[in-house]
């Protein structure tokens, strides 16, 4: 079996995904990122490949995802993309004709808008950093309910009471006292996911044209209390991928595709990635006074990155040939 | 008297250049770094936005250098700019470094109020002399723009990443350096030379992004974490809706020197949109942004400071230009707590976009 493989390392999760040929998701791994990102992919290239048939070939990989620079030169990745070109790109594969897409993951909310198959705009949020995906794990944690019931139990509301969504602190604390006054679990969590979409839609979609097809991903398209309070507040049936949860490792993986077939050749180093010993440290910059803080990537004793610095100083030293290989 | 001023991009030149031509004893503040904004973070109101921050920072680190006077812009109108001079004096007393202020309001009538401001910091010096002194100064911020305009032409087409970049910091230092104006012409010419002198590459397609917005933020580099190299790097043509010597000419000089874009065309163009002054920059943003439109670019990227009500109300106002004219608009606001990978993304995502639109509209044009 030939294919393509996709990671997106996000703040809260990573995931991992193999597509065929046919561009068909084949494997898929959906991990914590807990803050450690290399060991997280690690791992996760560790458990694709033990799940994957012997003789698989990867002809290309691709990464997205905020820590898609350090990944990207961890496995030797052909294509290193954003997040929103990811999601729109696994977004037109999953649901063709897709018109809108409201994605919400673990620290940032995005719309994407789409017309005839091209991003035409996006958005995402600009200086809250609007993580509704740990706020409403937190909220979750809290209230001593598994995150997966979040949903079923919001859908169990009968009058959603009102809850302050315009910042999480203030959520919190009006969550806090509606449960005091006595209103019931279901209503205060569908009444908290109707906030979260009323702040999603105010701050993140203002002034775009919310056309269907619509599709929610993201972790956060899990809880059908949200998919709900979208549907609800757009008049528009709002449509989850099978996949919502890894589709930046899909888009990735198409990327991919696109790029290995531009290039003919693959940069990706091979699963034995997942045994190399990477070493990360950082110092700080005495040349001038913004004391960059310069962070490496060293692979069996070799540094194969470095950034952080502004000027360049750092970075510059590894040419860009050999960042890459 | 030792005098210092806040930082704002390349604003210490053509200062730095008038007050020694007055031999007056300047104390340039370090460039605006991680240890500048520390200290205005840690001395200023939180809720105060990142330019008041900044300039504290650079007055605590001028007085360390020996600066005894500040000289700081004033404002007026709906912007609380207008009294940061005075907070951040406060502040500075409340501190223990007690600093002797001269503000500069804008003249409300004519040139004369502001030489006599000038007088002030001056002294004894003629009146011809301050004038001169105030052309000079004016040559060098004229100088400085243009080197900066060549650099956003040649930084996404260089052949050699950061060629642009040390090449430019070189003009400015030969710029910096010219003591007089029969010196200012020469090293005119050698930072063109330099400027001339980076090699490109060919045929590799542009992007062109118009930076608009509230002009601290657009023009000191270290507030927007230098927006317009990262831009210029990812391969995007910038241009930006305020530059120095336009500023100087509309606010100070009150359009002495002619044939220069003027904020005035860009508050023109605002209607109908927004049909009179909100404070700061909020109408000329609005203003650029149709004129940006019109002359073809492929996207324009708003840039302000958490809570600067003038371009709050100019970014609710773009989307409906951006439909009209059909063009992305993007809005990055900055703060001590913006994170650079949150950044990147934004732009990566933005030029892709425009790249992609780019590329369908030649090939329905062809």
């Amino acid at each position: 079996m030939k294919g393509y493989l996709g990671i997106d390392v996000g703040s809260v999760s990573t995931n991992l995904v193999f597509l065929n040929e046919g561009g068909i998701v084949c494997e898929a791994i959906y991990l914590r990122t807990q803050g450690q990102p290399i060991a997280t992919v690690q791992k996760g290239l560790k458990e694709l490949n033990e799940r994957l048939p012997a003789g698989v070939k990867v002809r290309g990989a691709g990464v997205t995802g905020s820590g898609r620079h350090l990944t990207g030169v961890l496995v030797g990745a052909d294509a290193v993309k954003n997040e929103i070109t990811a999601h729109a790109v696994a977004s037109l594969l999953l649901v063709p004709g897709v018109q809108t897409i409201l994605e919400i993951g673990g620290q940032d909310s995005k719309i994407i808008i789409l017309r005839n198959g091209v991003v035409t705009d996006f958005a995402m949020n600009t200086v809250c950093a609007a993580g509704t995906g740990s706020f409403l794990d937190q909220q979750a944690a809290r209230l001593n309910i598994q995150i997966e019931q979040f949903g079923e139990i919001a859908l169990q509301a009968e009058s959603p009471v009102r809850i302050a969504g315009r910042c999480a602190v203030f959520a919190e604390s009006d969550m806090i006292h509606k449960q005091q006054m006595g209103c019931g679990l279901p209503d205060i969590l569908a009444g908290l996911c109707e906030a979260l979409v009323r702040n999603y839609l105010n701050n993140v979609g203002k002034g775009k044209e919310i056309l269907p097809p619509v599709v929610f991903q993201g972790g956060v398209a899990a809880n059908v209390g949200m998919a709900k309070a979208f549907e609800k507040a757009l008049e528009l049936p709002v449509t989850v991928p099978s996949h919502f949860d890894v589709m930046g490792a899909v888009g990735a993986a198409l990327l991919a595709r696109e790029a290995v077939a531009r290039t003919g050749l693959s940069r990706f180093k091979g699963f034995s990635v997942a045994d190399s010993l990477f070493k990360t440290g950082s110092f700080e910059c005495t040349g001038c006074p913004n004391m960059c803080e310069v962070v490496e990537v060293a692979e069996q004793g070799n540094v194969i990155a470095r950034w952080g610095d502004r000027c360049g100083k750092w970075s510059n030293e590894i040419s860009k040939e050999e960042k890459i290989s | 008297m030792r005098v210092t001023f806040p930082h704002m991009g390349n604003l210490y030149i053509p200062l730095k250049a008038m007050l020694n031509y007055l031999e007056v004893d300047v104390v340039v503040p370090p460039p605006s770094s991680k240890k500048t904004l520390n200290l205005g973070v840690k001395h200023g109101p939180e809720f105060a936005c990142m330019p008041l921050k900044l300039n504290l920072g650079n007055f605590i680190e001028a007085r360390e250098m020996g600066a005894d006077t500040i000289i700081m812009a004033g404002g007026c109108g709906p912007c609380r700019f207008g009294y940061y001079a005075q907070i951040e004096h406060a502040i500075l007393k409340d501190i223990g470094c007690d600093m002797q202020l001269i503000v500069l309001e804008p003249p409300e009538k004519n040139i004369s109020e502001l030489i006599v401001k000038m007088k002030k910091i001056t002294g004894s010096r003629s009146w011809w002399q301050v004038i001169q002194a105030i052309r000079f100064g004016y040559q060098k911020a004229l100088a400085v723009d243009e080197m900066e305009k060549t650099a956003f032409q040649v930084r996404p087409r260089e052949a050699k990443p950061g060629a642009t970049d040390r090449a430019f910091s070189e003009a400015l230092t030969l710029i910096d350096n010219a003591a007089s104006q029969v010196e200012l012409a020469e090293a005119r010419k050698k930072a063109d030379t330099i400027m001339a002198g980076v090699a490109r590459k060919h045929g590799a397609p542009v992007v062109r992004i118009a930076v608009i917005g509230e002009i601290y933020t657009l023009l000191e580099p270290f507030s927007n974490h230098r927006l317009e190299r990262h831009l210029g790097l990812l391969g995007v043509e910038v241009d930006r809706s305020i530059y120095l010597s336009e500023w100087v000419n509309d606010h100070l000089l009150f359009g002495l020197v002619k044939n220069l874009r003027s904020s005035k065309d860009a508050c023109a163009s605002a209607s109908p949109y927004l049909c009179h002054f909100v404070g700061g920059h909020g109408q000329e943003t609005v203003g650029s942004a149709v004129n940006y439109a019109l002359a073809g670019y492929d996207g324009i990227i708003q840039v302000y400071p958490f809570t600067c009500m003038p371009e709050i109300v100019a970014q609710s106002i773009l989307p409906g230009v951006g439909s009209d004219y059909d063009i992305p608009i993007l809005t990055l606001i900055m703060d001590e707590h913006t994170g650079e990978a949150g950044l990147q993304t934004r732009l990566e995502a933005f030029i892709d976009l425009l790249a992609r639109r780019k590329e369908t509209r030649e090939a329905v044009n062809r």
